[in-house]
């Protein structure tokens, strides 16, 4: 099994030091890909030619971008709720950091190893809904107020899909159990821990995606709209809520609502990656490189489906996921069982 | 205004109503409209539209200069549809005095008021999907509409706001590479149709959207005087063009297309019909543009037309454009009253909206296809 930051730095601080490093370097350097990845693939899709100036092929626009973000007065509006407007984009930001901390990238390394990983990881997400109501409620602006109510129906509403679809992979991996043999090696295995889901699947060379493929789409629809992605964008619809939850926000505080959506997407897109599609497991390529490039081939499908779509209305949007996505997911996790019983 | 709520929908007490001021300022108003929402929830109580923030006193105006000093503004009144407004204007005043328009300079006015007619809506198209959160057909409608601007600009001088029309006639006349440039052009928008068929019109999302949203019943749109396209998508075939046609019209060959639910996707279906009618109507004109002059040998610089009143109208991108001109025998009308489609289309909107929800008031505004400075004047 792989080990933890814990076992090679030895010392809890030290170790928590190198994570909370490692985990802002990764995502910074993910938010400044994936703007930049966004614009070129909207770009394209739109017959332009997307950010051309700064670098080679505007590779360092979102560089300036940032440095343009943080040299920007930070406005508080008046009449604002001091404490919750100035709290909520840490609120929306601190679970990503958490939530990214527990993903395997690679089989050698974690950077922790919790047996409960895939139950936290939904946790944290579940943080988000309440930074963005704060931010909503405490912006003093009725379109934020708009935004924040949708944004809590949405989420909460979306989260049951979300975690009755990854469901049936704790059944798949916990059936294997008490007692699993990897490379060797006889584990306790456990069905919510990230790291065993994707050794399962190395292990045996069947991705749960061919096993699981209706959860899987009811899984990647769930995360667009847990990352409220297009078409499911309703709690910052541009056309109708101006910026939603976050119009009141400039300079860095609004970056940072920013970076949280884009780290969001790609702990929605390593996700998937984990419990569908193998995680690290891949021929030739080490495991990170895999790990890294299926995340990003996610992240790709997301924006080619905003750039694509319109966006739904959000009664439409609740129905659909109470009256598909919800009964679908039901019936996917109890046929699941029913088959992992008989079989 | 607006006493008279649905029955079905009880008014709330003020405390309970939240008032949401959508615009002047707002992404999706197109401009500077203001729609007072009372909502309870997303559900819309009232709408009160608050207009007045583009005006720019073009009807005052026409009353301090000559009348073909008018003929800039009137392309200023509604800058989508600019060419048709001016030609109708020159259209108005050359039936009034009594002015003979060469066969040449009809068909080409036909040509680019139909090139402006397209412009027109494939601007609200791309608009009309920003609204319902697709940028991308934006992006290409835009791509199209510049392919028009380019040939207009080539022959009249300007993008948007035009001075096309002459009384008699037009500007400067149109060559063989206007000819070869619109007849591509009409090749690239057909294949461009099935695109948007593809990418808008069967897509399930657009489609649940739009059905059955934002019901203008023909009642409702006769009432308050909804004209154009929206009115053509509640079922009531009526079409200056057709009904009182005018500068050559009935010489050409062309449809009116009307739907019968009056929801946005009818106005969407209708207006893209539309676009194609006029590239029908485009070809016609290309094959029969006859030889001979533009426009009277020398301009007609001050004409003093008859006391009295006189009341024209085209049929412009958005509906029934009428123009009340007021002369007292001298050179400068004595008051030209404009009567523009948007305002009664917004005009409308109050008892359209009333019931719907907050993501639908973006939809059905942006379908019936406001110019908020044509509002205003």
């Amino acid at each position: 099994m792989p080990r933890t930051f814990l076992d090679i730095f030895g010392n809890p601080l030290l170790a928590l030091g190198a994570g909370i490093g490692g985990v802002m370097t990764v995502l910074s350097l993910n938010t400044l890909f994936c703007i930049w990845f966004e614009r070129k693939v909207s770009a394209w899709i739109q017959r332009r030619m997307g950010p051309m100036e700064v670098g080679f092929h505007g590779t360092l626009q979102t560089v300036a971008d940032m440095i343009k973000l943080l040299g920007k007065q930070l406005i508080t509006p008046r009449g604002v709720d001091k404490p919750l407007y100035h709290l909520a984009p840490l609120m929306v930001f601190a679970p990503v950091v958490a939530a990214a901390s527990l993903l395997p990238f690679s089989k050698t390394v974690v950077l922790t190893n919790i047996n409960i990983g895939l139950v936290l990881i939904f946790m944290f997400g579940g943080f988000a809904v309440i930074g963005i109501f704060m931010a909503g409620w405490g912006s003093n602006n009725k379109y934020a107020l708009l935004g924040a109510m949708r944004s809590i129906a949405q989420n909460i509403s979306y989260e049951i899909p979300l975690i009755l679809s990854a469901l049936p992979i704790v059944l798949l991996i916990s059936a294997k159990g008490p007692m699993y043999e990897i490379e060797g090696e006889m584990i306790a295995i456990n069905g919510m821990n990230l790291a065993h889901i994707t050794a399962v699947q190395a292990d045996t060379g069947v991705w749960f995606v061919l096993l699981q493929p209706v959860a899987m789409l009811i899984f990647f629809i769930a995360i667009l709209a847990e990352t409220n992605r297009a078409p499911f964008d309703i709690p910052e619809a541009e056309s109708e809520l101006v910026a939603g939850f976050h119009t009141e926000y400039s300079g860095m505080r609004f970056g940072l609502f920013f970076f949280a959506e884009y780290s969001n997407m790609l702990i929605g897109s390593m996700l998937a990656t984990v419990l569908f599609f193998g995680g690290w497991d891949g021929p030739i390529l080490p495991g990170p490189v895999w790990f890294f490039l299926k995340a990003y081939l996610l992240i790709f499908a997301m924006m080619w489906i905003r750039w694509t779509f319109p966006r739904l209305r959000f009664d439409q949007l609740m129905t659909f996921c109470w009256g598909a996505l919800i009964p679908l997911s039901i019936v996917n996790l109890l046929v699941t069982a029913f088959l992992i019983k008989v079989l | 205004m607006n006493q008279s709520a649905p029955d079905t929908l009880e008014r709330a007490s003020d405390d309970e109503t939240y008032y949401l001021n959508m615009g002047p300022q707002h992404p999706s108003m197109h401009g500077v409209l203001r729609l007072l929402l009372h909502l309870r929830g997303e559900k819309i109580l009232d709408c009160e539209p608050v207009i007045g923030y583009a005006h720019r006193a073009h009807e005052k105006m026409a009353e301090n200069r000559s009348y073909i000093m008018f003929i800039p503004n009137t392309s200023r009144v509604d800058y989508l549809s600019g060419m048709i407004y001016n030609i109708g204007f020159c259209q108005a005043i050359e039936k009034m005095v009594g002015i003979e328009v060469p066969a040449r300079a009809e068909v080409i006015r036909v040509i680019v008021c139909e090139l402006n007619r397209i412009q027109s809506h494939l601007l609200w198209l791309g608009t009309f999907m920003l609204d319902l959160g697709g940028v991308t057909p934006f992006l290409y409608c835009f791509d199209d509409r510049e392919e028009i601007l380019t040939i207009l600009d080539r022959v009249t001088g300007s993008r948007l706001t035009y001075a096309y029309g002459r009384f008699g006639g037009v500007t400067m006349d149109v060559d063989d590479v206007f000819i070869e440039q619109s007849r591509a052009f009409l090749v690239r928008l057909r294949e461009r149709f099935l695109m948007y068929h593809a990418l808008i019109r069967e897509n399930v999302i657009f489609q649940e959207r739009c059905r059955g949203v934002g019901v203008i019943s023909e009642e409702i749109a006769l009432k308050y005087g909804v004209t154009g396209p929206s009115l053509r998508a509640s079922g009531v075939e009526y079409d200056v063009r057709r009904a009182e046609p005018y500068g050559g019209y009935e010489r050409f060959d062309f449809e009116i297309p009307t739907e019968k639910a009056g929801d946005c996707l009818a106005r969407f279906d209708v207006r893209v019909r539309e676009m194609e009618q006029s590239c029908r109507i485009i070809e016609q004109g290309l094959t029969a543009l006859p030889d001979g002059p533009i426009g009277p040998k020398k301009l007609i610089k001050k004409l003093k037309p008859p006391k009295g009143e006189f009341y024209f109208a085209v049929e412009s991108a958005r509906g029934h454009f009428g123009m009340y001109i007021l002369s007292d025998g001298s050179d400068t009308p004595a008051k030209i009253k404009l009567r523009t489609p948007s305002f009664s289309s917004l005009s409308s909107m109050p008892d359209v909206l009333r019931g719907t929800m907050v993501a639908d008031t973006i939809a059905i505004v942006g379908s019936i296809d406001l110019v908020i400075p044509e509002i205003d004047r």
